[in-house]
């Protein structure tokens, strides 16, 4: 049964999906920099995505209006999101799909697991998609005894190793190639004992395992990328072929989609097909492009249910200023340049959406309490503002979110005694001459308490100068 | 001209030197400058650490102090960053239409010290003398939030002596991030120690840069791992002279142990 709310939208709900972790980012964060092999692969993997990417933008003379094109259409979807679920929903039903609404994540993956049991199947072939890793649709799925079977191969090598996605673009980042090996030899069924970690070879394997799974699934998930509401035409970019098979081989195709994913007309996604791949895979186009539109008699899967899904959504869509996260288009631009994540990797973020983008969504889509750290997992750098192809002011979130976020007792003291000295110079000129008895501290400020000792852990502290500025001044 | 010196509390209660180069910098190039008593913090630290309430006063302040002022000028990036993106919004969420347009005004007439110098004064070669190998970081907010661009990099240029080494991977945060240092120290070490790392490799003997903040991070990690590496702010090199007026009045400079 529909539950029906008055006022403010829900957000997500606890104990479904992977929106929470389950330690504050700092303690994930401090197991992670502690780990050199994941340090390796991560410095590796982002230096190598981000140079590739810079090098394909800097080849489009537009690629600043074409930014201001992508924000300005999103800006457009969110200010008029309901018209245009509805004008979706009616175009995809007169094109012969069925059309589910799902308030969250407990909703939608009891609608997914019904139509998989209608079909009869035990079995799904899915398309890489952040969205059922949001909602924990594999879990679903297991629980009721239908097998998932991931088929984009970092998903796969994930799935194997049963572990959790670290990146929305490469979920395997933090694995190396001689893990990978590890993995396929342990879990892949059928796989060749005397496999190699060469890339080709373990691409091989994992090709000869998936075609056999393809040909044999009836039933297929996937997310969606864009959905046009003008023609009720869903779009899946993906570059290794794998989405392609599952969108065109089974009979039955069940695509789960974020209310957000919606855009007016078919003209628009000229401008984020230009983006996305340039900012994503740093490819000038994504090899595999995979539109359809509700079913075509005797091509392609011939039963077709699209489930929107809000899981918090509305509640963002109801911030003024948080908002605009909603506008992502899952691109990982600004993980692959974020200073934070190229040290910690994806997992210290807990939630499947991890870096800068992460921090902002995750917490807007649980509510800030139950992520309260993420919106502090940054140095305010700006780079991923920078990097967003549709201009999601990330810097701006974060404030806008850490201003919502539950302070330790302490620390809203101290903030409270700093902000009244500093409205009161006289005041204000004797707390800085105290700072000369900082060298109670001890030497290099090494005796601190807690959270102050977490800066002199590795740095000295500057002594204070005989003088302040204003002291200097006015004897001058 | 007549300039009023926002000082940043950071650079009157602990980095006071700067705050002093930029003082005899401006006076050398023949301009009045004038220190505005009532002033104390912009608020930022308030604002970043989810505290915009309690930064609505400050933000006041600040205005009414610097109002009257044509030309206002801060030897720090991030500060200068506050007033020009934070202080309106913060007035607008406090409802203040009013704080937010003067807020607006004031930030209008607000520079950094690298920003004042080539665009307001016109002014690349300042007459300094600094015979040092030098490195500079480009702090984030300097380069993403007020765009700086290479202005600092043309000043260090034209200044006699100065051997300038470009530093690798210099666009990188140098992971201070205010209290995340102190939030998420771990990583915010991870991140000094690559920043530490790339300083060290140029073999400059000074690293320099247009904000007492993140120069206190980097020179209190160069401090305590001995690196051999002294942090100075770019006020400092663009006031020295080879009349004897040298970077650091004090014996050690910035960060001592």
């Amino acid at each position: 049964m529909r539950r029906t709310f008055l006022g403010m939208p829900a957000t997500a709900p606890a104990g479904v999906g992977h929106l929470r972790g389950e330690e504050p980012f700092p303690a994930a964060a401090r197991r992670a920099l502690g780990d050199a092999q994941l340090r390796r692969n991560l410095g590796h993997a982002t230096a190598t995505i981000r140079a590739k990417s810079a090098g394909v933008i800097g080849e489009v003379p537009d690629w600043e209006q074409l930014r201001a094109a992508g924000s300005a259409i999103k800006a457009d979807v969110m200010a008029r999101l309901p018209e245009l679920l509805e004008q979706l929903e009616d175009r995809v039903t007169a094109a012969g799909g069925v059309v589910h609404w799902a308030v969250d994540a407990i909703e939608a993956n009891a609608i997914v697991v019904d139509l998989v049991r209608a079909t009869g199947s035990d079995r799904v072939i899915k398309v890489k998609s952040m969205v059922t890793q949001e909602i924990g649709l594999n879990e679903a799925l297991e629980s009721a005894g239908i097998a998932p079977v991931e088929t984009d191969l970092a998903e796969l090598i994930v799935q194997l190793g049963e572990d959790r996605p670290s990146h929305i673009l490469v979920p395997a980042i933090h694995r190396s190639r001689a893990e990978i090996r590890e993995i396929f030899l342990r879990a892949m069924p059928g796989v060749d004992p005397a496999l190699t970690d060469e890339p080709a070879v373990l691409a091989a394997a994992a090709r000869r395992f998936l075609r056999q799974t393809f040909l044999a699934t009836p039933v297929a998930v996937s997310g969606a990328n864009f959905a046009v509401a003008q023609t009720g035409t869903l779009a899946v970019v993906e570059s290794e072929g794998n989405g392609r098979m599952c969108l065109t081989l089974p009979q039955t195709l069940i695509t789960v989609m974020g209310v957000e994913k919606v855009v007016p007309t078919w003209r628009d996604l000229e401008v984020f097909l230009q983006l996305l791949p340039r900012a994503s895979t740093g490819e000038r186009m994504n090899p595999y492009t995979s539109m359809w539109t509700g079913v075509t008699p005797g091509d392609g899967p011939q039963v077709f249910h699209l489930v929107l899904l809000d899981n918090g959504r509305s509640a963002v869509l109801a911030d003024e200023v948080g908002r605009q996260a909603l506008h992502c288009i899952r691109c990982s631009a600004c993980l692959n340049v974020c200073p934070v994540y190229e040290r910690t990797g994806g997992h210290a973020y807990g939630s499947v959406y991890p870096g800068p983008i992460g921090a902002v969504l995750s917490p807007q889509l649980t509510g800030v309490a139950d992520n309260a750290s993420l919106p502090y997992a940054s140095s305010l750098c700006g780079t991923c503002y920078d990097a967003c192809p549709v201009k999601i002011n990330i810097p701006e979130l974060l404030v806008h979110l850490r201003d919502q976020a539950p302070h330790p007792r302490g620390e809203s003291a101290a903030m409270a005694a700093a902000a009244y000295a500093m409205d009161h110079p006289a005041l204000y000129a004797a707390a800085q001459r105290a700072t000369r008895l900082s060298r109670l501290a001890g030497r290099r400020g090494r005796g601190l308490p807690p959270p102050l000792s977490g800066w002199t852990a590795g740095r000295d502290l500057p002594e204070a100068p005989a003088q302040t500025f204003r002291q200097w001044w006015t004897q001058r | 001209m007549r300039i009023a010196l926002f000082v940043t509390c950071l650079a009157d209660t602990l980095f006071p030197e700067a705050a002093r180069a930029t003082v005899r910098l401006l006076e050398r190039l023949g301009h009045e400058v004038v220190f505005p008593p009532g002033q104390t913090c912009c608020g930022q630290m308030h604002v970043n650490t989810g505290y915009q309430a309690q930064a609505v006063p400050l933000v006041r302040r600040h205005v009414r102090v610097f109002d009257p002022y044509d030309v206002v000028v801060a030897p720090s990036g991030s500060c200068v960053g506050s007033v020009r993106h934070q202080h309106a919004m913060v007035a607008r969420r406090a409802g203040d239409v009013r704080l937010a347009s003067r807020a607006e005004s004031v930030a209008a007439r607000t520079f950094e010290l690298s920003e004042l110098l080539v665009d307001v004064l016109g002014v690349t070669d300042v007459g300094a003398f600094f015979p040092h190998r030098v490195t500079y970081h480009p702090t984030c907010h300097s380069l993403r939030m007020l765009r700086v661009a290479d202005r600092p990099v043309r000043l260090l240029r034209a200044v006699r002596g100065l051997d300038l080494v470009e530093l690798p991977a210099a666009e990188q945060c140098c992971g201070f991030g205010g209290t995340f240092a102190v939030k998420n120290a771990d990583t915010s070490m991870a991140m000094l120690a690559d920043k530490m790392r790339h300083v060290v490799s140029t073999g400059a003997e000074v690293c320099a840069a247009g904000d007492a903040s993140c120069l206190m991070h980097i020179g209190g990690g160069l401090s305590r791992s001995g690196a051999g590496v002294r942090t100075v702010h770019l006020a400092e090199i663009l006031a020295s002279t080879d009349q004897g007026e040298s970077a650091g009045e004090r014996d050690e400079l910035v960060v001592r142990s």
